[in-house]
C-alpha cells in the first residue's frame, strides 16, 4: 500500500507546495487551515475576501485547477499540487484582464468587497464559456452575493466584456436600461 | 487639526439664471468618469481593515449577554484558561464615561450589572492568538437574575413591564395641520388600514471591524470600517475623557455600509480602543458574520394606522395616522427615525386635513438604528399600500386616484411648506405608466389570471425622499469642508465624507475638478481622517451630493478667486497655469488652502416643536412600477420586472446614479419577500448567511432606471439627494402588484410564501361558506 | 470565524485501499471528509467535533462514473459538476443531473460530492428526491468487503444512517430503465438560487394504457430524513389518473408526511406545497396520458 501523505499530531505543520497566480509557493500550515487563511495571511494576498465563512457570499471565491471554488471551505491538505488563481492573478503585466475593463467602464464595482470573487467567477464563466446568455450569467454569478448593486451593473460588464472580445454587440439584460439610464430630460427653470 | 477660514467670499445670489446655465454646462460633472478608487477595488489591492496589519497587534473578542433582561449576579472566570496572558476589559475600566454618545446618553459602553437585550456586551478580552481568544470567550461565565422582557410595541405600549425610562416612551412627535376633526362628518368615504414592517439586516458583505491603538504620548487612534469618522470621534472622547488632539479616527477602504456603519462603529471602536489601553498593544476587532448579524442594528420595525377621509371623487380630505416603531432597548438613532417616518407618512399628496401621532417605543430587542431610507421605508410602504386601498374600496383605478391627490408647485404639504421648486409627479407616474406599459397589462392579467396557476400583477408606489437633515439639522451640523493643494502639486478635497460604495470620492472629485476647470485625474480625497480633514457633516441622509457638494463647489470658487487677486490667475488658464498660481499664492501665505461653511438655503424655516415649516430643502420625488407572479403551486411571488422613474435634481454621475437606484431597488425587494429577522427570545436565531435570505443574481428582475432632472440651485452642481430614495418605493409597489394579482391585500413586510399561503387560504376557506 | 485548526488532525493516505485500512484500524475515529462543503461549515462555525479526518478529496477510485448498459456508478466522491457534465446522466437520469445544478453555486457544485450530501443526511438534501425515484442503490466499502443496500434503506433517523464504522460510501448504483418512465422534479426554496429545500418532490412512472404501472415518489424536507412516499405510492398503483385517485393520494400523502416547523418553513406550509407538487405532477401525468 502506498503510505501518501501523512501528518503527524497536530502541532505538525506539513509543507503543502501549490502554485499561485503561477508562482509555485511552499507553505507550511496545519493541514485543515482554510486555502482562505493561508492567502491572506501566508502569502498576504489580501485581495481574497472573507465574507460569511459559510460558502454563502463568495467573496473567498479563488480558481483550483480549473474550477471555481470558495476557499473558506477549502482545507489546504486538499491543496496540495493544486494550480490557484487569484484576483492578483487578473492583471497581466499590469494590463487590467478585460473583465476589469468592464467592471470599470459600467460601474460593477461599488464598495468592492465581492468584487475579487465576482471577477473570479466571471473569469470562469468566460472560460467555460465564451459566449455566455443573460442566463447562464445569472446562473454563473449566483454564488456570489453583492449588496450594493443590485447586480444589474455586473451583468451588463460581464456582457460588455464578452462583447469586447469579440467585437460583438452586449447582450445583457439591461443595455436597454442603460440607454435609458443616459436618457438626460433637462427641465428649463 | 485646527482650521482656520480664508477670508470668505461676499454671499452672492446664485438664483440668476445665467450662474446656473453656466453650471449645467458641464464636461467632467454628468460624466461617467472612472471610479476614483476603482482600479485598486478590482486588482484586490483596496485595504479593508481586516487587510490591515499592525506591528505587535492583538485580536479582541466579546463577551455578550446570553439574556434579553436581567441583573449581573456574577462574573466567573473558568480556570483552565490562563488569564494573566490577556487583557480584560469591564465597565470599571473606562476611564471617562461608561456611554456611547449619540442623541440620548443612555446606551453604555460596557454592561455595568444589568443587561437590557441579548448580545449587549459585558467584557472584553484581547490576546495575541485568534485561537486562544475564542477559547476564553467561552470560559467566561455569566450569572443572571432575569427580569421580564418585551418584545413587541403592544407590550410596550401596555407599560406592563417598564424597560426604558419611565414609560418605555423614546419618543414621540405630533404633526398637525388644519382640523382633522371635523372632516369625518363631510366625507363620503373613510378608509381604513393598518400596515407593518419587519426588522431588516443591512448585510454588508464586509462584517464590521476596527483596529486600535492608544499610547499616552498620542492617545486613541482608530482604523475602520466606517460612515462617519467624526462620529466615532465624537463618541471616542468622553469614553477616554481625552481632548480633541488626542483622538483621532481614520476610515479603512468600507465594504458596504447602508447605515448600519453609522452609529455602530462608535461602539466597536470604543471597545477596541479600551483593549489598547488596556493591553498596551494595538487590538483588531473584526466580527464573524454570526457575531455581526446577531449583535449588531437593524431596520426599526413598524404599526402605522391609517384613517382616511376621502370626498366622493376620492381627493383626500383628511389623514389620520398612528406610527409606531419598536426601538430597542436602547435610544440610539430612534427619535431622528421617527422624525423622518413622520415626515414622509403621508405621502406626496395634498391634504388640507393632517394628524399624525408617531411613537417609537423601547424593548428588550438588540437595538436598532440607522438603515437606508431611515423610517422612510416604513412610513411609504404603509402609505402607498393604503392608497391602493383607499383605490380598491372607491372602485377607482390606482395610478387615478393618484392623479387626482398629488402635490404640485404651490401647494403645502404636512408641515404646511409650500412647494416653490417644480413637482412633476403627473409626469413621473406617465412615464412610469408608459415604460411599463401598466394599463395593457393589467388587463391582460385580469383575463389570464383566472385560469392560470400563476397569477401575474402590477403595482405602482409615489413617493418623496426629503434630501439631506431635516429642518434646521444642516445648520446645526455647520458643516466645513473645502479644497486643499499640498507643495507636491496633488489638489485634494478635504471632508469628512466617506466612500463605501455609492460614490462619494468621485462625485466629490468630480465636482471639484469641474469647479476648478482642471483634469479629473488631477483631483484626489484626501484621507477621510480626522487628522486631516475638517467636519463635513456625517454621510448619511442623502446629502454627500447635495449639501457637501455645494459647499466643495463654493470653495472652490473662493480659491479661484484668491488665485485671480493674489496671484495673477488668468480669466482662463490651463491647468500648468493654475498650478503655478497656487504655488506663487503658497509663496506668499504659506499654504494653499479654502475652506467653507454649509450656508442654508434662504427660506427654511423649521419649527421643531410645532413641526412646522420647511421641513426639507429638496425633495427628490419617484413612482416605481412592479410587475409581479404569484406561482399558487408554491406561493412564491417574484418580480418579473421593475421600472424606476425618479426626479433627483441634477445627475452627478449617470452609471453611478443608476448602480444606486439599482441596488436599492435589491434592499427593497429584499425588505418585501425575502428578508426576515427570525427572533427567539431576543435572540436572532437566522444569524447566518444560509439563513437570512437576500436576492441573489437569479432573483433580481431587470431594473429600468430613468432619470429626469430637474436642478436645485442649493445642491452640488444642483443635485439632490439620490441614495436613499430607491429603498423606499420597491416594498408597497409589489405588495400593490400582488394585490391586483391575487385580489386579496397582504398589508405586512416581510411576506414569505408561508404568508402569502396564510393570506391565500384564508381567502379560499371565507370565499367558500 | 470559530474553528481551530490546530485542533483537528487532517490526514490523506493517498489512496483508497489505505484509507480503509485506517477505518479498520480505527474504526469510528477518522471522518471522512471529500470536497468539505458541509463539514467546513460546520468548522468555521466552531461545531466541528470531529479531532480527526481523513482526506477523501482526489482519490481517482472514488470520483469515477462508470456506464453499463444496464446500469450507472457514481463513485461517492463525485462531484454534482461531474453529474452535470455527464453525457448518460442528463440522459437517462435527467432529474439527478436537475437536482445537481440546483445545488448551492456553481462553486459548491463543483466541491459538493454526491456521497457527501447522502451521508451528511439532511433531510433536505438535494440530490435524494431523484435517486429514490430512480431506486437507487448504494454500496458501501471496507476491508472487508463491499455490500449493497437499497438508498430508500439507507437513511434510519435523523442524521443517521446504514454505515458500519469502518466502512465507506463507495458508489451509488442506478438501472438504467427509465427511459419510458414519466419524471418530475421539483424544488421549493427560499429563493431560486443557494437556497436549502423547504419541501421537494421527485418522482418517476410508468404509464401503460392509461393506468399506472409503477411508480416511485421520493421527498426531502417531509420527515426526519428524505423518504420514499409508499402509502402514495400504494394509492396509485394500479390505477388511472382520476380526480378521485389524486383526492385519495393527496390523503395518503397528507397522513404518511410528518414535516415539522424550523427556521425556513412551517409544517402547514410544507404540507399544502407537498400536496400541490403531487397534484402538479399528477395532472402532468394525466395530460401526458391524453397524448397520443
Amino acid at each position: 500500500m502506498n503510505k501518501g501523505k501523512r501528518t503527524t499530531p497536530s502541532e505538525r505543520c506539513p509543507a503543502i507546495s501549490f502554485k499561485v497566480n503561477g508562482e509555485t509557493r511552499i507553505v507550511k500550515a496545519p493541514p485543515m487551515k482554510r486555502l482562505l487563511d493561508v492567502l491572506r495571511e501566508d502569502l498576504h494576498l489580501t485581495g481574497t475576501k472573507e465574507g460569511c465563512g459559510e460558502g454563502e457570499c463568495g467573496s473567498c471565491s479563488v480558481r483550483m485547477n480549473g474550477e471555481l471554488v470558495n476557499s473558506c471551505l477549502v482545507p489546504v491538505l486538499q491543496v496540495e499540487g493544486a494550480d490557484i488563481q487569484t484576483v492578483e492573478g487578473l492583471t497581466l503585466h499590469g494590463e487590467l484582464h478585460p473583465l476589469q475593463k468592464a467592471f470599470l467602464e459600467h460601474g460593477g464595482a461599488q464598495c468592492g468587497i465581492c468584487t475579487p470573487g465576482m471577477l473570479m467567477a466571471a473569469a470562469q464563466l468566460l472560460e467555460q464559456n465564451p459566449h455566455p446568455g443573460i442566463v447562464q450569467i445569472r446562473e454563473a454569478l449566483a454564488g456570489n452575493l453583492c449588496r450594493c448593486t443590485g447586480f444589474i451593473r455586473i451583468f451588463e460588464a460581464v456582457a460588455a466584456a464578452i462583447a469586447s472580445d469579440d467585437g460583438r454587440p452586449a447582450t445583457g439584460p439591461n443595455t436597454e436600461q442603460t440607454r435609458h439610464a443616459q436618457e438626460q430630460t433637462h427641465h428649463a427653470r | 487639526m485646527a482650521f482656520s477660514l480664508r477670508k470668505s467670499h461676499p454671499a452672492r445670489s446664485w438664483s440668476g439664471a445665467l450662474e446656473l446655465a453656466n453650471r449645467l454646462k458641464t464636461r467632467i460633472v454628468g460624466a461617467a468618469v472612472p471610479r476614483k478608487e476603482g482600479v485598486d477595488k478590482l486588482m484586490g489591492r483596496a485595504c479593508y481593515i481586516d487587510d490591515m496589519v499592525r506591528e505587535g497587534m492583538w485580536h479582541g473578542a466579546t463577551v455578550r449577554s446570553g439574556i434579553p433582561r436581567g441583573l449581573i449576579r456574577s462574573i466567573t472566570f473558568d480556570s483552565r484558561i490562563d488569564w494573566s496572558e490577556f487583557a480584560i476589559v469591564t465597565a470599571a475600566d473606562i476611564p471617562g464615561e461608561n456611554c456611547i454618545q449619540l442623541i440620548v446618553a443612555d446606551q453604555p459602553c460596557l454592561a455595568d450589572g444589568k443587561v437590557n437585550h441579548c448580545e449587549e456586551a459585558i467584557l472584553l478580552l484581547a490576546h495575541p492568538d485568534k485561537h486562544k481568544l475564542r477559547d476564553a470567550v467561552g470560559a467566561v461565565k455569566v450569572e443572571y437574575e432575569p427580569l421580564p422582557a418585551i418584545f413587541t410595541i403592544e407590550e410596550s405600549e401596555q407599560q406592563d413591564v417598564i424597560v426604558w425610562g419611565a414609560d418605555n416612551l423614546l419618543k414621540t412627535f405630533l404633526l398637525e395641520k388644519g382640523d382633522v376633526d371635523s372632516a369625518w362628518a363631510r366625507a363620503a368615504h373613510i378608509v381604513e388600514g393598518e400596515y407593518r414592517t419587519g426588522a431588516q439586516e443591512h448585510l454588508y458583505i464586509e462584517n464590521q471591524g476596527m483596529i486600535a491603538e492608544y499610547s499616552a504620548k498620542s492617545g486613541v487612534t482608530v482604523w475602520g470600517s466606517l460612515q462617519c469618522p467624526y462620529y466615532v470621534f465624537k463618541a471616542l472622547r468622553p469614553v477616554f475623557d481625552l481632548p480633541e488632539d488626542k483622538i483621532r479616527v481614520i476610515q479603512t477602504e468600507t465594504g458596504g455600509a447602508f447605515g448600519g456603519k453609522e452609529d455602530y462603529p462608535s461602539i466597536i471602536a470604543c471597545h477596541a480602543a479600551l483593549l489598547a489601553m488596556k493591553s498596551g498593544h494595538p487590538v483588531k476587532m473584526v466580527y464573524d458574520r454570526m457575531e455581526d448579524l446577531a449583535a449588531t442594528t437593524k431596520r426599526h420595525p413598524s404599526r402605522v394606522r391609517h384613517r382616511t377621509a376621502l370626498d366622493r371623487d376620492g381627493k383626500l380630505l383628511a389623514m389620520e395616522i398612528d406610527l409606531a416603531t419598536d426601538g430597542g432597548a436602547y435610544a440610539t438613532l430612534s427619535s431622528t427615525v421617527l422624525s423622518r417616518a413622520t415626515l414622509h407618512s403621508t405621502g406626496p399628496y395634498l391634504c388640507p386635513n393632517i394628524r399624525v401621532r408617531a411613537t417609537s417605543w423601547a424593548t428588550n430587542h438588540i437595538p436598532y438604528g440607522a438603515f437606508r431610507g431611515f423610517g422612510a421605508p416604513q412610513a411609504i410602504f404603509a402609505m402607498e399600500r393604503h392608497m391602493d386601498e383607499i383605490a380598491a374600496a372607491l372602485a377607482i383605478d390606482p395610478a387615478e386616484l393618484r392623479h387626482r391627490n398629488f402635490l404640485h408647485v404651490g401647494d403645502t404639504n404636512a408641515t404646511e411648506q409650500e412647494m416653490r421648486e417644480p413637482v412633476i409627479l403627473d409626469q413621473l407616474l406617465d412615464r412610469g405608466l408608459k415604460e411599463s406599459d401598466y394599463h395593457a397589462k393589467r388587463a391582460q392579467y385580469a383575463r389570464e389570471n383566472p385560469a392560470s396557476r400563476v397569477k401575474r400583477g402590477m403595482g405602482i408606489a409615489a413617493f418623496y425622499h426629503g434630501s439631506g437633515f431635516t429642518g434646521s439639522g444642516e445648520v446645526y451640523l455647520n458643516s466645513l469642508a473645502g479644497i486643499d493643494v499640498t507643495p507636491e502639486g496633488k489638489v485634494r478635497v478635504l471632508a469628512s465624507n466617506t466612500e463605501f460604495g455609492q460614490g462619494t470620492n468621485t462625485v466629490l472629485t468630480q465636482v471639484a475638478a469641474e469647479s476648478l476647470g482642471i483634469d479629473y485625474a488631477a483631483i484626489s480625497m484626501a484621507s477621510p481622517d480626522t487628522g486631516i480633514v475638517p467636519n463635513s457633516g456625517p454621510t448619511v441622509a442623502s446629502r454627500t451630493s447635495m449639501v457637501v457638494g455645494r459647499i466643495i463647489e463654493r470653495a472652490c470658487s473662493q480659491l479661484l478667486a484668491l488665485l485671480r487677486e493674489h496671484a495673477r490667475l488668468g480669466a482662463t488658464y490651463t491647468q500648468k497655469e493654475f498650478l503655478a498660481a497656487c504655488e506663487s499664492y503658497r509663496a506668499a501665505h504659506g499654504e494653499v488652502v479654502s475652506l467653507c461653511r454649509y450656508e442654508a438655503p434662504p427660506g427654511i424655516v423649521w419649527d421643531d416643536q410645532k413641526y412646522h415649516g420647511e421641513a426639507y430643502g429638496a425633495y427628490a420625488w419617484a413612482v416605481y412600477v412592479a410587475q409581479v407572479a404569484v406561482d399558487t403551486v408554491t406561493y412564491s411571488a417574484e418580480v418579473e420586472d421593475f421600472w424606476a422613474v425618479q426626479e433627483v435634481g441634477r445627475v452627478i454621475h449617470p452609471v453611478m446614479a443608476a448602480g444606486q437606484v439599482e441596488g436599492g431597488i435589491a434592499q427593497g425587494i429584499g425588505y418585501a419577500l425575502y428578508e426576515k429577522v427570525v427572533w427567539q427570545d431576543g435572540r436572532m436565531a437566522n444569524n447566518q448567511m444560509t439563513n437570512y435570505i437576500m436576492p441573489t443574481a437569479q432573483d433580481v428582475p431587470p431594473i429600468h432606471v430613468y432619470f429626469e432632472q430637474i436642478p436645485f440651485r442649493y445642491g452640488g452642481f444642483g443635485a439632490k439627494g439620490i441614495g436613499e430614495l430607491p429603498h423606499d418605493g420597491p416594498a408597497p409597489a409589489i405588495l400593490n402588484a400582488i394585490r391586483d394579482a391575487t385580489g386579496v391585500a397582504f398589508n405586512a413586510i416581510p411576506l414569505l410564501p408561508e404568508d402569502l399561503y396564510a393570506g391565500l387560504a384564508a381567502t379560499e376557506e371565507m370565499a367558500a361558506r | 470565524m470559530r474553528g481551530n485548526a490546530a485542533t483537528h488532525d487532517l490526514v490523506a493516505p493517498g489512496e483508497l485501499g489505505a484509507v480503509l485500512e485506517l477505518l479498520a484500524a480505527e474504526p469510528g475515529v477518522w471522518t471522512p471528509i471529500a470536497g468539505g462543503t458541509e463539514l467546513m461549515v460546520a468548522f468555521a462555525a466552531g461545531r466541528l467535533t470531529a479531532p480527526k479526518l481523513v482526506n477523501l478529496w482526489g482519490i481517482p477510485d472514488l470520483r469515477t462514473i462508470q456506464v453499463t448498459p444496464q446500469s450507472v456508478a457514481i463513485g461517492a466522491a463525485a462531484t454534482f459538476l461531474d453529474l452535470r457534465r455527464h453525457a448518460v446522466i442528463a440522459s437517462d437520469f435527467p432529474l439527478l443531473a436537475k437536482a445537481a445544478s440546483w445545488i448551492g453555486s456553481v462553486a459548491n457544485q463543483g466541491r459538493a460530492t454526491l456521497g457527501g450530501n447522502l451521508v451528511n443526511g439532511s433531510p433536505a438534501a438535494d440530490s435524494s428526491p431523484a435517486l429514490l425515484a430512480y431506486d437507487a442503490e448504494i454500496e458501501f466499502i471496507s476491508v472487508r468487503g463491499r455490500r449493497r443496500v437499497p438508498y430508500s434503506e439507507f437513511h434510519t433517523a435523523y442524521k443517521c444512517n446504514g454505515l458500519a464504522p469502518d466502512e465507506l460510501l463507495y458508489a451509488i448504483h442506478l438501472p438504467r430503465r427509465f427511459a419510458h418512465h414519466k419524471q418530475y422534479l421539483r424544488k421549493v426554496g427560499t429563493r431560486r438560487a443557494m437556497a436549502i429545500a423547504k419541501v421537494a418532490l421527485g418522482a418517476t412512472a410508468l404509464v401503460e394504457n392509461g393506468a399506472i404501472r409503477e411508480i416511485r415518489l421520493g421527498a426531502a424536507s417531509l420527515a426526519p430524513f428524505p423518504m420514499r412516499l409508499l402509502q402514495t405510492e400504494a394509492a396509485l398503483l394500479g390505477q388511472t389518473v382520476t380526480p378521485d385517485t389524486i383526492q385519495s393520494a393527496r390523503r395518503a400523502l397528507l397522513a404518511e408526511m410528518k414535516p415539522i416547523d424550523d427556521i425556513r418553513s412551517t409544517a402547514e406550509y410544507r404540507k399544502r406545497v407537498a400536496a400541490n407538487l403531487l397534484d402538479e405532477f399528477l395532472l402532468q401525468l394525466r395530460h401526458e396520458g391524453s397524448q397520443p
